[in-house]
């Protein structure tokens, strides 16, 4: 019954697991029949993960707003002397986290931050690290390959001797920002002053190699020709042959409130955001897990993605801020049991899980 | 070959929504193409006075309460003109059930709109007004009916319907007139050439098999009179946004949406509530078998702001249709379309 004469041949390299080829992708980011991309990713879905969907019970820690980095899509960074700037000393951070272990099944940490003009590789690492001697029975997960480049351009230190760094003092897992759209045509628009394509990736690339799992992204919605987020699919896809090491792809669309690139550009709509979950679940064929992040999406999107081959839901997250800066209509948090709800009626079974997508608790 | 009642419990209990979707989104595309239409109209709540106290009602108060009010017909005027003004050509009057107002109020309501405005038409009281008129005036419903035709009352909104078994509507509405009434109000409007819209609020704890006799005494009135225009459903959510921000639940939506389109094979247009559903919600249901977006819903101070604001809100209505890659129509009353944009 799904049947698409006009993408047959598309159709049927799904149907028989091949892969999905550079123009394939693009055809598909011009189709209009969005009930066939949907199910064409929920059979892919269907067929590699089941139907358990994954969420985490975890608290999002940003130590700071302050960056350098200023990028044009993002309401949250701000110089040291704008109102609002913070930066959080080691005791505010583990306030946060005090405050979110009121919830007994709080599992872990999702810590990112603004790269700050004066703060050393030290004094991040020393936050992990004390974060972790308090709190050791929590995951950490955090950095995104931007703050890690950041970290190895102040510190002279390798990528590998950081990450080394930041596995002693607990770091579990990278977090999957920053890729935004992987092409320096854009990020030399958007964001010149932070972490290039080929940085971006070979963070990732070794921190794979060293066993680190990481997560990978996309910002979307903004100046990027569909070709170009085609083509950021495919880096990823390449990357994720070569090493295995991604865990989990989420796609951002661009949130327009307050940033400077808002002026211009209108937020991306529920059709965009469907077809591109499911067109990324489809190129990205060597992903076991494919994120629909609730805050972006709004929770009521979020579930109907769940349908449109997304396996994972994001987490509890305490206080999400990043993106409430930039005007997300979403809650800052969502109860555990909203989640669960939320899961099971889409008739899936929901899995609490830690930041590796070992399982947790199941329901 | 149309669905049976044990055929749409299953769709509703365990269909999957997306393949739902497309096979109400195929029958969308064969009736109306690429055509997406929404109204420019206003509502006007005359009173927030009302004697049923519904459970799930945010807007009744007491008469003697100090923020009850009722709308002098100067008032209500003025109300038209701001509509006529923005461009609107239709008005959706209904309020709270006010005791002993009297048939001729709202007779005299009616005939003042229309001398004044005659192109505004007036799709206006839901079956449980229209039941309580009658009452009130000890006359029937037909007779009730036909004064108010007569005084210029064009075609009845389809609100009050909640779900239409008195099971559930004893739980959640137990004032409120029950199934057979609603229909019977329903039935004597369509005989006297008034036509009307249905209506559909899922998510009182009602059962999959509660929704289908909704939907399945819908279609038989339909099959016997043919007046409904279209089918309007959204969810009552009560609570879970303790946290702040929108409503959780996309899914049962969506699929209940579909499901209507599915089932009910003769209502011609399925209305997907973005005012209720959030409009990110409301333009998918485009693709899930949803043909029509209602109104643009214009709020008071944008009325007043007029111009600008009115252009906005056409503008938001036409990218929300763009982006699903239909064509925006603004349609009047009947669903014939005036303008393309």
């Amino acid at each position: 019954m799904f049947t698409n004469e006009e993408y047959k041949d598309i159709e049927n390299k799904i149907l028989n697991g091949e892969r999905l080829s550079r123009e394939d992708g693009i055809r598909l980011f011009h189709c209009k029949d969005i009930a066939w991309l949907g199910a064409m990713a929920d059979y892919v879905r269907k067929k590699k993960c089941g139907d358990i969907v994954y969420y985490n019970v975890n608290c999002h820690v940003n130590l700071t707003n302050i960056c350098t980095s200023r990028c044009k899509f993002c309401a949250f960074g701000r110089d040291e002397d704008m109102p609002g700037a913070y930066a959080m000393t080691v005791e505010q951070a583990k306030d946060v986290v005090r405050d979110a272990m009121k919830d007994p099944n709080l599992a872990g940490l999702h810590v990112v931050s603004g790269l700050h003009p004066t703060w050393s590789f030290d004094d991040y690492l020393k936050i992990l690290q004390d974060i972790h001697d308090e709190f050791p029975n929590l995951y950490l997960k955090g950095f995104t390959g931007v703050e890690i480049t950041h970290f190895s351009k102040i510190s002279g230190l390798s990528i590998k001797e950081v990450l080394e760094k930041l596995m002693g003092a607990g770091l579990q897992a990278i977090a999957g920002g920053g890729a935004e759209i992987l092409s320096d045509r854009i990020r030399n628009e958007l964001c010149p002053n932070k972490a290039t394509a080929d940085q971006w990736l070979e963070v990732a690339r070794t921190a794979h190699l060293m066993g680190l799992k990481t997560n990978a992204s996309m910002l979307y919605g903004h100046i990027e020709t569909l070709e170009e987020r085609v083509d950021h699919l495919l880096k990823l896809r390449d990357l994720q042959d070569e090493t295995g090491g991604f865990q989990t792809f989420i796609c951002f669309p661009f949130l327009p409130k307050n940033t400077e690139l808002g002026k211009t550009i209108k937020q991306t709509s529920m059709w965009d955001d469907l077809r591109t979950m499911a067109i990324s679940r489809l190129m990205l064929d060597n992903f076991q897990n494919i994120k629909a992040y609730w805050v972006m999406l709004t929770v009521p999107v979020a579930q109907v993605a769940l349908g449109f081959g997304a396996n994972d839901i994001d987490g509890t997250i305490h206080k999400e801020t990043i993106l409430h800066d930039a005007g997300a209509t979403s809650p800052t948090a969502l109860r555990e049991d909203t989640i669960i709800d939320i899961i099971r009626e889409a008739g899936r079974i929901p899995a609490a899980c830690d930041c590796n997508f070992n399982i947790l608790r199941k329901f | 070959m149309r669905y049976t009642e044990k055929q749409g419990i299953e769709m509703l209990t365990s269909g999957d929504p997306i393949a739902l979707g497309r096979e109400a989104n195929a029958i969308r595309e064969k009736l109306f193409g690429n055509t997406v239409t929404f109204i420019v109209d206003r509502n006007i709540n005359y009173t927030n006075v009302c004697k049923n106290e519904c459970k799930f009602c945010a807007f009744f108060r007491r008469k003697e309460s100090k923020d009850a009010y009722l709308l002098t017909i100067e008032e209500i005027l003025q109300k038209v003109q701001e509509t006529v003004d923005a461009g609107g050509t239709q008005v959706m009057i209904q309020g709270g059930l006010y005791p002993d107002l009297g048939l001729e109020y709202y007779e005299n309501m009616l005939r003042s709109i229309r001398e004044k405005f005659p192109s505004i038409v007036i799709h206006s009281f839901t079956a449980t007004e229209i039941q309580y008129f009658a009452q009130q005036a000890g006359i029937s419903i037909e007779d009730c009916l036909k004064r108010l035709q007569y005084a210029g009352l064009s075609s009845l909104p389809g609100g009050g319907a909640e779900i239409l078994v008195d099971e559930v509507r004893k739980r959640v509405s137990p004032k409120k007139i029950m199934t057979e009434d609603w229909l019977h109000v329903m039935e004597t409007a369509h005989k006297i050439g008034m036509e009307s819209t249905a209506t559909m609020v899922i998510g009182f704890g009602e059962t999959m098999a509660q929704r289908i006799e909704h939907m399945e005494k819908i279609r038989q009135l339909q099959d016997k009179t043919g007046g409904f225009r279209a089918f309007i459903s959204w969810t009552f959510q009560p609570g879970n946004t303790e946290l702040g921000g929108e409503k959780t639940s996309g899914w049962d939506y969506m699929r209940n949406l579909a499901v209507s389109r599915l089932y009910m094979d003769n209502i011609p247009h399925i209305q997907g509530s973005w005012v209720t559903q959030g409009e990110r919600i409301g333009q998918l249901t485009l693709g899930f078998g949803g043909d029509d977006l209602g109104s643009i819903m214009l709020e008071e101070n944008v009325v007043r702001a007029a111009g600008t604001a009115y252009e906005m809100s056409i503008n938001k209505m036409v990218d929300m249709i763009k982006g699903a890659g239909r064509e925006a129509a603004q349609r009047d009353t009947k669903y014939n379309i005036i303008r393309r944009f």
